[in-house]
């Protein structure tokens, strides 16, 4: 009974049992079975690794790439490789430590104590210096276990931030640790800055083995089709064969149409790593519902519409009258005195000019109602203050730059609805 | 409602009394259900939701989450001056007040995320946990780990939880130099001037029509409209004049159908509401007091009317003194303030485009030498230079009346601007006899 249900699931429950495996695939990042690229990284990796666990080799490497690069799922993958060895499993400990959560020394020193499982031998026991407190660590370690020392493997997410630290006192032992001491160890950074080792300190750049793992996609346009193929199909061992047939049959469909492949193109020359790739097929693969269970060539033009909106455009197209108005003195005092920081009182004198030579649907505004709407425009940041000394000069002397290129107030202008037409003409014309 | 909403895991009814509760948002409504997803699906770890200034995208969300019975915390931003008070309430939303005590007395995010996964593993996400952050701007001024980290929330504590931004300005202003997990981008476009006319006729008045209303709105966006298009603000515009509105048709001069007429009494009115209330000149209630009184909207003495001050007499002198330093030019100076300044050749004083500048620059800084100077010449009496008359200088610093640039030598040849407006000093020379306008450059 349950079984034949199973084998045909309702179009509902399909849609949604598929929307639910792409959707932990797309946001969740789940590790695939294989990384895809990174063949020579993977292994060099894993052999590190594995050197580290097995023999008690001491080792330090920083994975550097561009964001969403997949660093953190080639080590990912590294690890769960690596744990699925049976002499690893119960002999290496990890640590992981993140450059966002542990800024300073001292909460990512208790952070590894409580990793380690350590909190209860530490206790109370107050050390002199923090060198002392990680190698009190590092030897309790040593005599947790009989036999030899257990290996350690320290992930530093963020490498960076770490660097920022007073003194670098981590990095500083933590290589220090994996060039001297006998506790093997294995200090993994990953950053996305490609300077990363000019940071370093000269001491604590001479304990590093300068060994680097680049990660920079060497994908073409025709292997990232691939991966938008391999992304959005649903894998065998789906419950419903008949809908994750016709699933895959209509994302194979979709990959070889010629508005999809244009889309995924732009996509592509715009930036290769996978995060961007997510969230455009997450934001395609959420349209689908009921009434169309499969992936459409219209959703993907939306999901491609919808990253793609400049976001500016949109705030400006909010804006009312008055304010778009002083946006356009703005543009023509930015014009007349080439870039020149001005303040309102310019501002609200370029828009005088206008009301009383040309404007004939605008009525005249008190200046304070003028201020009010400059001061939303502040607000918005479409306008910034030139230097922050906020309370020294007077409101309408302050000196404010826009922050808006030419282009998006003309293109702006052209899609606001209802714009007057004697100030789309005063925008056009040159001066003032 | 025209667009049907259908989403698979959430109550249907319970969806249609949502879209009705929530007029001219319906596709904004649906689309932010579709990238919620069901409830136990995972969702994209953060959200960034921009939109102007009371277009509904707090409310849209919060009815969400409260209609669907979502498990979600919702933090503002202005509230939360430390982290720690972030975190707190985020915990006490999602596990109870017991958790949140957990915390130490100053919690950093590491803390934070520890206990979150300590939580979490306790009682595992059944539903999507939502963090709504209002007015997210301000996170930028916080920690600076703190929005990076909170964008990528859903990988560091593992657990299916979503954050969701809310704010008013644009996501490239918020990005870190470093780079971090990008949110995916939502945007709440304005009411149209047809959708407010729909929203704001929702609160009609009980014993007028409808339509009447309708056209009282539509009255009031014609006078508003091109200046503020903020609902909050015309709605709260709409309330206060709406009895003035209804005047003629109480005394009975007016029908209902007589649209002109009744235009023609509220449109003054709302004009002079512009320049008073809407400014804040004039509170809500001295507004509504004196429509009832039937005064005169102008009689009332409003805010900025409210600038003269009372000063001691050197004190007005060297105020004038300051004012005229800060907006002549050092350089016309001797033939402004010397008796015997030679010649001085009126073509080279009166260059066009020099014209009125000074008083679109503002204020330049000026040496307390030349203050003395000027306040020397302008004061007809003599005056000693004793210790009064430079504690009146400080005095007028700490008043914000004169402004101190640079603060780098406080005892030798400080520097001063003068921060106070055309208006104002001549009504402080009025007070003293003395005719600034003829001794200012601009105005030669």
């Amino acid at each position: 009974m349950s079984k034949r249900r199973s084998a045909a699931l309702t179009g509902a429950q399909g849609v949604s049992l598929a929307q639910k495996l792409l959707r932990e695939r797309l946001c969740h990042q789940k590790l695939p079975d294989q990384p895809v690229g990174l063949d020579s990284q993977y292994k060099h990796m894993l052999e590190l690794l594995r050197r580290t666990a097995v023999h008690g080799e001491s080792n330090s490497v920083l994975i550097v790439g561009p964001r969403g690069s997949g660093k953190t799922m080639l080590l990912g993958c590294v690890l769960r490789e690596l744990m699925s060895l049976r002499e690893v499993q119960k002999n290496v400990l990890l640590v992981e430590l993140n450059g966002l959560l542990q800024t300073d020394d001292k909460i990512a020193l208790k952070e590894i104590t409580r990793q380690l499982h350590l909190e209860n031998v530490v206790g109370d026991k107050v050390f002199g210096s923090f060198a002392e407190n990680l190698a009190f660590l590092l030897e309790a370690l040593k005599k947790g276990d009989k036999s030899s020392s257990r290996p350690v493997l320290f992930v530093l997410d963020e490498f960076d931030l770490f660097a920022h630290h007073k003194n670098q006192t981590l990095l500083y032992n933590l290589l220090d640790v994996s060039q001297s001491a006998q506790t093997p160890v294995a200090v993994v950074g990953l950053t996305c800055r490609l300077d990363v080792l000019e940071l370093l300190e000269k001491r604590v750049k001479s304990r590093f083995s300068h060994r680097q793992i680049h990660l920079f996609s060497s994908l073409s346009f025709s292997q990232y089709v691939d991966v938008v193929r391999a992304q959005l199909s649903l894998p065998p061992d789906f419950p419903d064969p008949k809908f994750s047939d016709e699933w895959n049959h209509s994302v194979t469909k979709l990959c070889d149409d010629k508005t999809v492949e244009e889309i995924l193109r732009r996509n592509f020359n715009g930036s290769k790593d996978f995060r961007s790739l997510h969230s455009l097929l997450f934001l395609a693969v959420s349209r689908v519902s009921v009434s169309h269970s499969t992936l459409r060539e219209a959703d993907l033009i939306e999901a491609c519409r919808l990253i793609s909106a400049d976001s500016k455009a949109n705030v400006l197209h909010g804006l009312s009258i008055l304010e778009l108005c002083l946006i356009i003195a703005m543009k023509h005092l930015n014009d007349t005195y080439d870039g020149e920081p001005f303040n309102f009182q310019m501002v609200h004198n370029e828009f005088k000019k206008f009301i009383q030579r040309k404007s004939h649907s605008i009525h005249k505004f008190e200046k304070p109602v003028v201020m009010k709407a400059f001061e939303h425009l502040l607000q918005l940041e479409l306008v910034r203050p030139v230097d922050s000394g906020v309370c020294k000069v007077q409101r309408e002397y302050q000196l404010m730059r826009l922050m808006l290129e030419h282009g998006q107030v003309m293109e702006a202008l052209q899609k606001y609805p209802q714009c007057p037409t004697d100030v789309k003409q005063w925008a056009l014309s040159a001066f003032g | 409602m025209s667009v049907t909403l259908q989403c698979p895991g959430y109550p249907e009814d319970t969806l249609r009394s949502l879209a009705d509760r929530l007029p001219c948002r319906e596709t904004q409504l649906k689309s932010l259900l579709s990238l919620m997803g069901q409830p136990d699906q995972y969702s994209y770890p953060s959200f960034f939701i921009y939109g102007h200034r009371a277009t509904g995208k707090s409310h849209v969300v919060l009815s969400i989450m409260k209609d669907l019975e979502l498990p979600h915390a919702s933090v503002d931003c202005v509230e939360c001056v430390s982290s720690g008070l972030l975190f707190h309430q985020v915990l006490s939303a999602f596990f109870g007040p017991d958790a949140a005590a957990l915390l130490p007395r100053c919690p950093s995010l590491s803390d934070f995320v520890r206990l979150y996964k300590q939580m979490s593993s306790n009682s595992p996400a059944t539903q999507t946990r939502y963090i709504i952050l209002d007015r997210a701007e301000r996170m930028r001024d916080m920690d600076f780990s703190l929005l990076p980290a909170l964008l990528r929330l859903q990988e560091l504590v593992n657990d299916n939880v979503t954050v969701i931004l809310l704010s008013e300005i644009v996501w490239e202003k918020f990005r870190p130099n470093t780079g971090c997990f990008e949110p995916l981008l939502f945007h709440f476009p304005d009411y149209s001037k047809v959708e407010l006319v729909q929203i704001l006729s929702w609160d009609h008045h009980p014993s007028y029509t409808p339509e009447l209303y309708a056209s009282y709105i539509n009255i009031l966006l014609g006078v508003f409209f091109s200046v503020c298009r903020d609902l909050r603000e015309l709605r709260h515009l709409a309330a206060l004049n709406f009895s003035k509105f209804c005047e003629p048709l109480e005394k009975g001069e007016a029908k209902e159908s007589d649209i002109h007429k009744l235009w023609k009494n509220i449109e003054p009115h709302l004009q002079r509401a512009m320049q008073t209330v809407y400014l804040r000149e004039v509170s809500s209630v001295q507004w509504e007091q004196q429509q009832m009184d039937e005064k005169e909207a102008t009689t009332l003495r409003v805010l900025s009317a409210h600038a003269h001050i009372e000063l001691p007499y050197y004190s007005k002198f060297l105020l004038i003194a300051a004012y005229l330093a800060s907006f002549n030019p050092a350089r016309t100076d001797r033939r402004f303030f010397l008796k015997s300044h030679g010649k001085i050749r009126k073509t080279n004083f009166l260059k066009k485009h020099e014209k009125t500048s000074n008083h679109l620059l503002g204020p330049k800084p000026f040496p307390l030498d030349r203050l003395m100077a000027i306040f020397y010449s302008v004061v007809d009496s003599r005056v000693a230079p004793t210790a009064s008359i430079f504690s009146q200088i400080s005095s007028l610093v700490t008043l914000q009346l004169l402004s101190q640039v640079g603060h780098d030598d406080q005892l030798d040849s400080p520097k001063y601007k003068c921060s106070v407006s055309l208006d104002f000093i001549l009504a402080i020379s009025r007070t003293v006899g003395f005719d600034v306008v003829k001794y200012l450059y601009d105005f030669l």
